[in-house]
């Protein structure tokens, strides 16, 4: 079976993000002026073939855990599994 | 001395690393690529600067599993000296070959010669200085603002493993001197066993009085004393 996962990398909280400080600065420039935090990360979707949805789902938190997130500096979201 | 300088798609300061080692210190070195599976015999083993694959994903995410990086991690782990320079401190970071991780600056990307202080002698990298040297070198990157958790850095202090520090001229690290937003405005770090440095500056760029700054002559001569030895 095939699966398509999205996954969502973002900076952990607490570390500086000077990207999405930068977006959140120019942002307030123009004119909006509630917005308080951006935090800028990086949205991937991995097509791959599994045996079952949660499978899918285990393989691509495997792949967070070793290339996609570096766990010193960042924090993942692994999403539902789709068939592709 | 042997020095194996990594050539990844990206690197760009491979040459500079050739210049240092062949015809500054007239030692012998060896190219290698990095779908290479071999070092040929080389003792030293550098991680040079550049933007290997990109800066895909995380700047050396990608070129820390290269085929080359099996052979520099087995050589690290029996001893053997890596030195990582920028990009290739980037590398062994992610390769865990060396502690934290090098985040995007807070200001940036930043290329402009910087003063750091030797922390420690008692490594390949910095034998030959002394203790509190202040060296000009240059910077010239986006992501160098070392990180690591709170209990990681006081481990870091405490173990001796802070090899340079960003300073101002008068040797003391305040936040003006530091370029990229480093905690403890830290530059460069070695492992555990002392065999693996990483630092942003570049030496391999301050050999020649043309370029403005000849202290890193002093670090590669370290390399050839620790060989030697």
């Amino acid at each position: 079976m095939k699966y398509r996962v999205q996954v969502e990398v973002l900076p952990r909280r607490g570390i500086l993000d000077p990207q999405g400080r930068a977006v959140a600065d120019a942002l307030r420039t123009l004119g909006f002026a509630d917005v308080e935090e951006v935090h800028l990360g990086r949205h991937l979707v991995v097509e791959l073939a599994a045996a079952s949805a949660d499978a899918a789902r285990a393989s691509v938190t495997a792949m967070c855990e070793r290339l996609l997130a570096n766990p010193v500096t960042e924090q993942f979201v692994v999403g539902a599994a789709e068939t592709a | 001395m042997k020095v194996g300088i990594v050539r990844f798609p990206g690197s760009n300061c491979d040459d500079d690393a050739w210049h240092a080692v062949v015809d500054h210190l007239g030692q012998d070195a060896v190219m290698l690529w990095h779908k290479a599976h071999d070092l040929e015999g080389a003792d030293v083993i550098i991680l040079p600067g550049g933007f290997s694959y990109g800066d895909y994903l995380r700047a050396g995410a990608i070129a820390r599993f290269s085929p080359i990086m099996r052979e520099v991690m087995a050589h690290a782990k029996r001893g053997g000296i890596v030195i990582g320079i920028c990009n290739g401190f980037q590398i062994a970071c992610e390769a865990h070959l060396l502690p934290g991780a090098l985040l995007p600056n807070d200001a940036g990307y930043r290329s402009m010669p910087v003063t750091v202080r030797v922390e420690r002698t008692d490594t390949p990298f910095t034998s030959a200085a002394s203790a509190g040297q202040l060296l000009t070198m240059p910077i010239a990157h986006g992501e160098g603002r070392f990180t690591a958790s709170a209990d990681e850095l006081d481990r870091l202090e405490g173990d001796g493993q802070v090899v340079f520090r960003y300073v101002d001229s008068t040797g003391n690290p305040t936040p003006a001197s530091n370029p990229n937003g480093a905690s403890r405005n830290i530059a460069g770090v070695c492992n555990g066993g002392r065999n693996v440095v990483g630092l942003m500056p570049h030496p391999e760029r301050a050999m020649e009085p043309l370029l403005g700054s000849t202290d890193g002559l002093v670090l590669f001569e370290s390399l050839l004393a620790t060989v030697n030895a």
